[in-house]
Formats: structure tokens, sequence, C-alpha cells
């Protein structure tokens, strides 16, 4: 299987603000320290960590909201590391976002039906409107919500529509960050449903991003483990549930709260 | 809350409906006062002077709300002075406006250099004295309609931008923003399409109060004579003139007073009204 | 008789939806409750209506809150506030607004002890630093001098247990204490909530929307849907056999990595619809049903 994403040492660094001096240059924060992962075509890698891991970041470095400050990162064999706007204009519709929060990720003075449309016409696609119509059909949305604005909708139809406005432009991956982690548990299992029978029937490769190793066990075949901004584990994921090496790994396996009175906390 | 939303919506709806229509009344009265004012405005007859409203004894039937000390008609006087007010606000609040806004809108969007100087050059701006900045301006220019408008201009262009620009920074930190970079809209597009609708609402309210700030400031400058010549009919040149003959003839200074204050009124809650109406989430 | 016994609570907002239905359930003295639910299910009003904070536009249709074998709506304001304050303490839901962030936090803790409950400021200094210390904070001094924004999430959230646990209360109101917390800080978060709680034998109203964390840390639980009990069990009764069809839809949709195919089982149309039915069903009887 040939790779779509190749990332090699990736570094990023951002300005520490506020630990600038007087004068002179702010310190750098280290947020991702040298990773080296690939992604393979069609393959459901999960990406898990705390708060402050940097697995946001990585994200957006991956769909290239963020430019790295050293290393590379290759997408379909071309280096996307430093590439300008326009370079990336013609790669944008092939890697996608999902967004954490579907409330401010849909511009609330927009229709669902132009928040789905725009990136169409961006990419020149012909029968705008007819893959509007089916992007909502995907995801299981009645042709209605076209005219409804977001607010109108409930948690889990606003993040199925930001579903739907990823797959509308067919990309090749989409990258899908703490997607369910805002919603109730009904409507976190509905779309996590969905996003698994539309991978497989669309033939994405996707990377899940989420702080929860329960539906990362459910979704991905293979698990990346970063803290503090280096991979810890990357293993396919059944091994690293059944056996997992690193420590801080085992330390959220066993902080993970089951829904049973039995399992009992060290 | 279906019912707590409504009935903040009516109180709303009460709102914006009476000031647009004190607004709209205002418009047209002063699109025709050549065919609504009952007399000439700057018509001085001093057998008529200070002659009170036609409620009082010795008012007598065509001057409405009575004659100033030269014999002119207020009620006319107060009709053409709205052509000046209104005019000013127009002018004044929408050059203001599209100035401040374009400028707080790059600053706050494009961030780096270009907010750097546009905020610096703010900063400074706002280190002069208003007052004196137009009075120096006016010394300058010579008094007149054209100079209080550069004047508002000038002025005020700084509390558009320093409010949009904070305003576009919140909403470019929103994943919206993010979510359209994705989908391969570049800058320009994200802010024209993007932020700029979503910080409209607050553009329209600061555009109405600037408004209603331009037409008070219209009237002070006229008052302490610094707008156009003081045979032109404008309301601070009303308030002035009544302010000297308070007690022998209180409506000279009175009625244009109440125009003025509803005016402005107006202008400040047609701003609120609007931004109910506007916000798609309260409405 | 129960330390906390809601009957019959009802709520709406003022002219609007309604919020509670007949809430009714019982928390014994030492004991703790799981409120569960999903958003919308009226889970927090019931600890906002037990601590006297609904939101204004919210008001109290009917029912009963006795605390303490006092029914504290019957009570004139002052004195329903007056009791509340002496018996009761919340541990509220996001620690990163709910210190205030121009203040030391020693000052926070103690304001409660020395303006309710009319303690000396020496005296509360002191037990400032001792709970500080059963929360596990090292140097607890100094912690007491810093700011709110000096402090991580997690140290945040253990000064608000200590905070409520200051006054010595007889029930707390925990309102989703962890969900804006990692899961390894959670763990330690809950682990610490539960020792205190049974140490000092505080009764404890633990509102949450997970099941995970209501199997840890809870001893019974009430299901809410649509603002009204669908069911009441024991924790261990609940997990071993959920009797409502709607609480073990929502069971069985709770993720759960040891049996990844079972679980985050869509919860199924056709349950929400009966539980919607229920639910209308029950307001019909509310409010046709006399004065009930």
């Amino acid at each position: 299987m040939a790779d779509l994403y190749t990332v090699e040492n990736l570094r990023l660094s951002l300005a520490d603000m506020t630990r600038k001096p007087l004068l002179g240059a702010a310190p750098r924060l280290e947020i991702l320290k040298g990773l080296s992962f690939t992604i393979p075509k069609g393959a459901v890698v999960g990406i898990v960590g705390g708060s402050g891991s940097g697995k946001s970041t990585l994200g957006r470095v991956l769909v290239r909201l963020l430019e790295p400050s050293g290393g590379r990162v290759m997408f379909g064999g071309v280096d996307i590391s430093h590439l300008d706007e326009a370079g990336l204009r013609p790669l944008r519709r092939r890697f996608q976002m999902i967004f954490q929060d579907p409330m401010s990720s849909l511009n609330p003075r927009h229709r669902v039906g132009t928040i789905i449309a725009e990136p169409l016409r961006l990419h020149g696609f012909d029968d705008v409107a007819g893959r509007v119509a089916r992007a909502l059909e995907h995801v299981g949305l009645a042709q209605g919500f076209a005219g409804r604005y977001p607010h109108e909708l409930s948690g889990g139809q606003r993040q199925r529509v930001g579903i739907a406005r990823a797959i509308a432009l067919e990309p090749e991956f989409i990258l899908a960050d703490e997607i369910v982690s805002g919603l109730d548990v009904s409507s976190q299992a509905q779309v996590l449903n969905l996003l698994e029978r539309l991978v497989a029937d669309l033939g994405l490769t996707l990377a899940f991003i989420s702080h929860d190793l329960s539906v990362i066990r459910r979704l991905c075949q293979r698990t990346i483990v970063l803290s503090q901004g280096v991979i810890v584990e990357d293993r396919v994921t059944a091994e690293l549930f059944a056996d997992p090496q690193a420590a801080y790994t085992r330390e959220l396996l066993d902080a993970i709260p089951l829904p049973d009175p039995d399992q009992v906390w060290a | 809350m279906r019912d707590g939303k409504g009935a903040v919506k009516r109180r709303a709806g009460v709102r914006l409906w009476l000031s647009a229509g004190w607004l709209a009344a205002l418009v047209l009265v002063a699109v025709f006062a050549p065919w609504i004012a009952p007399k000439d405005p700057l018509a001085q007859d001093l057998f008529l002077g200070r002659l009170p409203p036609f409620w009082e004894t010795g008012a007598e039937p065509g001057y409405l709300l009575g004659t100033d000390s030269l014999g002119r008609d207020v009620l006319s006087r107060i009709i053409f002075g709205a052509r000046i007010a209104l005019g000013v606000a127009l002018v004044a609040g929408t050059i203001t406006c599209v100035i401040g806004a374009a400028l707080g809108l790059m600053a706050g969007f494009l961030r780096g250099w270009v907010d750097l100087v546009i905020s610096r050059f703010i900063d400074i701006w706002m280190a002069f004295p208003p007052v004196l900045f137009s009075i120096l301006l006016i010394a300058v220019m010579g008094p007149g309609l054209t100079s209080i408008i550069v004047a508002i201009v000038v002025i005020d262009w700084t509390r558009f931008a320093r409010v949009v620009r904070a305003e576009a920074m919140a909403q470019g930190a929103m994943d919206y923003v993010a979510s359209a970079r994705v989908a391969g809209r570049g800058r320009w597009g994200v802010m024209v399409r993007e932020i700029l609708p979503n910080v409209l609402p607050t553009v329209v309210v600061l555009l109405t109060l600037e408004m209603g700030i331009a037409v008070i400031v219209e009237a002070i400058l006229s008052f302490v004579n610094l707008s156009i010549s003081t045979d032109d009919p404008t309301w601070g040149g009303m308030i002035s003139e009544g302010r000297a003959a308070v007690y022998q003839a209180w409506w000279v200074l009175v009625f244009p007073l109440v125009a003025l204050f509803l005016t402005v009124l107006a202008f400040s809650q047609l701003g609120e009204g609007l931004k109910d109406r506007f916000d798609p989430v309260l409405r | 008789m129960s330390f906390l016994s809601v009957r019959n609570l009802s709520a709406r907002v003022k002219g609007g939806p309604v919020l509670l239905r007949r809430v009714s359930l019982e928390v014994a003295a030492g004991e703790v409750r799981g409120l569960v639910g999903e958003s919308g299910a009226g889970k927090s009003m019931i600890g906002k209506a037990v601590l006297g904070i609904l939101p204004q536009s919210v008001v109290v249709t009917g029912g009963e809150i006795w605390l303490d074998g006092v029914d504290l709506l019957a009570l004139p304001v002052a004195e329903r506030r007056r009791r509340i304050g002496a018996t009761a303490a919340l541990i509220p839901q996001d620690p990163l607004t709910a210190l205030n962030p121009s203040r030391r936090i020693g000052g926070q803790i103690t304001d409660r002890l020395v303006d309710i409950l009319g303690w000396e400021r020496g005296r509360a200094e002191r037990r400032a630093l001792e709970l500080l210390g059963e929360v596990q904070i090292a140097e607890p001094a100094r912690v007491l001098r810093n700011y709110p924004h000096e402090l991580s999430g997690g140290m945040r959230q253990r000064i608000l247990i200590a905070s409520a646990f200051a006054a010595e209360p007889k029930l707390i109101v925990a309102d989703e204490p962890t969900t804006a917390l990692d899961v390894t800080v959670q763990k330690q978060i809950l682990k610490l909530i539960a020792g205190m709680q049974a140490r000092h034998g505080t009764a404890l109203l633990f509102v949450t929307h997970d099941l995970g964390v209501v199997s840890k840390v809870c001893q019974s639980l009430s299901v809410l849907y649509g603002g009204m009990v669908v069911e009441d069990a024991t924790v261990r009764d609940f997990f071993a056999a959920p009797r409502h069809a709607y609480s073990a839809a929502l069971l069985a949709a709770t993720p759960k990595y040891t049996d990844p195919l079972a679980s985050l089982t869509p919860v199924p149309d056709a349950v929400i619809a009966a539980v919607q039915a229920e639910v209308a069903a029950f307001e019909g009887n509310m409010f046709g049903g006399g004065n009930g």
C-alpha cells in the first residue's frame, strides 16, 4: 500500500510571548519535537494524547493550516511543508478537515447549503446543487436542512454538516479533530458510525484525533500515542490495547473510567 | 426559551419601529423641506418677533411653533435644519464608517505588520485632544459644512477601527475561518466572505451611533459658531440663539432641542434594534 | 429519613419550556448519587435548584426540596440562603472561570468561612492551609498566595474541592467537575473527591453525562430524560441490568475499549421515540391531573 502521508522529523515551535524579555526575541516553545510516521492510503489512523500533547497542532500541520518549522510533510509524493497558499490551493481539495466544535466551524451567517456549496464553487466543481444534495444524503440529513442556519441544528446535526462539507469535495484524506468530544453519547455513536461507513464507502484515508482511547479503539486500525510533542507509541490498535508498551499509554488506559463498577482504580 | 426570546424581540421591535419611524419622517421632511415648510426660514419680520407657539395667547396663525427674535418661523427653521443635520449625519457617518471599518478589518484579520502599522497609527491619532483638533481643523479650513464633516471623520474613524479590529480578531480565531482556508479560500476571500458578514452587525450599530454623534457635533459646532453662517437654519445655531432669550421666548430654545434630542436618541435606538434583528443566533 | 429529599420538583423557563417534570430523588447522609443524562435532560437544573442558584429566567412550579429536615422552598428567601450556605456547597464544572482571576487563592477559600460562618480570619486561614494539604497540593502556603492563572486546571479543581469542603457541609453538589479535564487528571480528581467524601461523610449529588464516571464514584443514580427521572437504581443493579429501555441504550452507547464492538451503539430512534412519548404522556398527567 502506498503512503499518502510521509512525515519526517516534523518540528514546530512558536514564540512564547508570555515569557518574552523586555528586549530581544521571545523564547521558542517546542510543540512538536521531531515526529516521523506514515499514513498509508486507505488507513484509519488514530492520534491520541492529553491536552498539550500537540495532537491538534500535528493535525493542523497535516492540512497545512500551520507551517512546520522543521522536517518534511509529504502528501501524495509532494512536499507540502512550505508551500504557499497559491501552491497549496490545487491540493487543498484533496485533504479536508472536520473540526472539533461544529458551532464555531460553521459560519453562523451562512445557511447549511451555502456552507457545503462554497468550497465546491471555489474549486470549480460543476453541478454544485446536485453535489450538495448528495453530500447531505450521504450524512443522513434531509434536503430541507440546506436552507437552515447552523444555530437551528442540534450538535449531532451540525457535526454531520461538517462531515458533508468535507466529503463533498471528494477528498482523499480527512482529518477529524476531536469531532465527537462535544457531543452526547447517543449522537457520538451515530456520528462515529456514519464516519466509519463513509470511510469504507468512499475509500477515504482518515486521521482521527481524540483524547478518548475508547473511541479510537472502535474506529482505528492503527494508533499513534503522542505525549508532549513526542510519539511514544505507534502500533496496530489491537496490539496497543492488548499490550501497551509505553508507560504513558498504560497511564492513559488505566485512567479511562469504564462503565463498570467492578473495574477498581489503583 | 422560545417565549423569553419572543418578549425580547417584541421590545426590540417597538424600539426599532419607533426610531426608524422618526428618522424616516425626518428624512421626508428634510427632502421635501421647501414644500413642507410653512414660511421661508430666512425671512425676517421684526414686527412678528418672538411670537409664542399656537396654543399660547398672542400667537399668530401660520406660525405654529412661534418665531424667534428676528421674526423667523421656528418650525420652518427646524425643518430646514433637519436637512443640514441629516446631511452631516449621513455623509460624515458613512465616510467615517467605511474608512475606520476597513482599516480595523485589515488590522484585525491580516495581523502581522499590517496590524502593527494601523494599531500604532490609531494609538498616535488618539493621543490628540479631539476638541482642539477639530477647532484647529476648522480654523485652517474655514467654517462650513465640509469642515465639520472632515473634522468628524478625522476624529472618529479610530472608534470604528478599534472596535472592528477587536471583533475581526475574535472572529478570525473561529474554526469557520480555518475551515474556509482548508477549503482553499485565500486571505482576502476569507476576510470579505467569512469575517465581514460577522462584523457587519457591530459596524451597523456603530454607524448609527456615529450618525447620532455627527448630529450632536454639528449642533455643538453651530452652537459655538464654527459651522455655517448664523443665518442658515441649524439646530445648534437655533439653540444658541434661543439660549440668549430663554426667559422671553423659551420656544426658540426648546423646540430645536427636542428635535435634536429625539434624533440622536432615534439613531442610537435604531442601532440597538438593528443589532437584534441582524443576529441570526438571536433571531 | 434522607438527608436530601427532592419531591415532585417541577420547573420551567418563565413562559417557556418545562425543564423538570416532577423529579423525585433521595440522597442519604454520606451517600453519593449520580445524576445522569444527556444535554438538556435537566440534570444540572436539579443541582442548581437544591443550591438555590437557578437562573432568574427559571421558576419552580411545584414540589418540595427537603434538606436536613426542612423544606427549602417553604422558607423565606433570606432564611433559605442562610440554610443552604450553612449545609451545602458546590464543586463547579469549569475550574477556569470559577475562580476570580484578580484575587489570590487564599482569600477565595477563606471568604466563605469568614463572611458566612463568622469565623475569625486566623482560624479560617489555618483551615485553608489544612484543606490544601488534604487535596494533596504541595507547598500549600505558597499556593494560597498565588493567583489562579499561575496554576494548572487540575490544581484549580483541587482548590475548588478544598473550598467546597472548607465549611464541612453535609451536602455537596458536584456539577460535571471533571468534564474540562484530561482523563489522567480526571482520575486523580475523582479519586480525591471520593476519598474526601468518604472521610468527611458528606452526601454528594454528582451531576455527570458519563456513566463510566458514575460507576467509579456513585452508590446510586438517577437517569434523566427530558426533565423526567426515567430510572432510579443502585449503581450495582443498574450496571448489571438497567431497567428502562432508554437507560439501557445510553449504557450501550457509552464507549468501552474493552468491548469495542458492543459499545458505542447508537441509541435507536425507536427508543428515543418511546421515551419522548413517555415524557409527553407524563406532561399530560402533570397539567391535566388536578393539583398533581
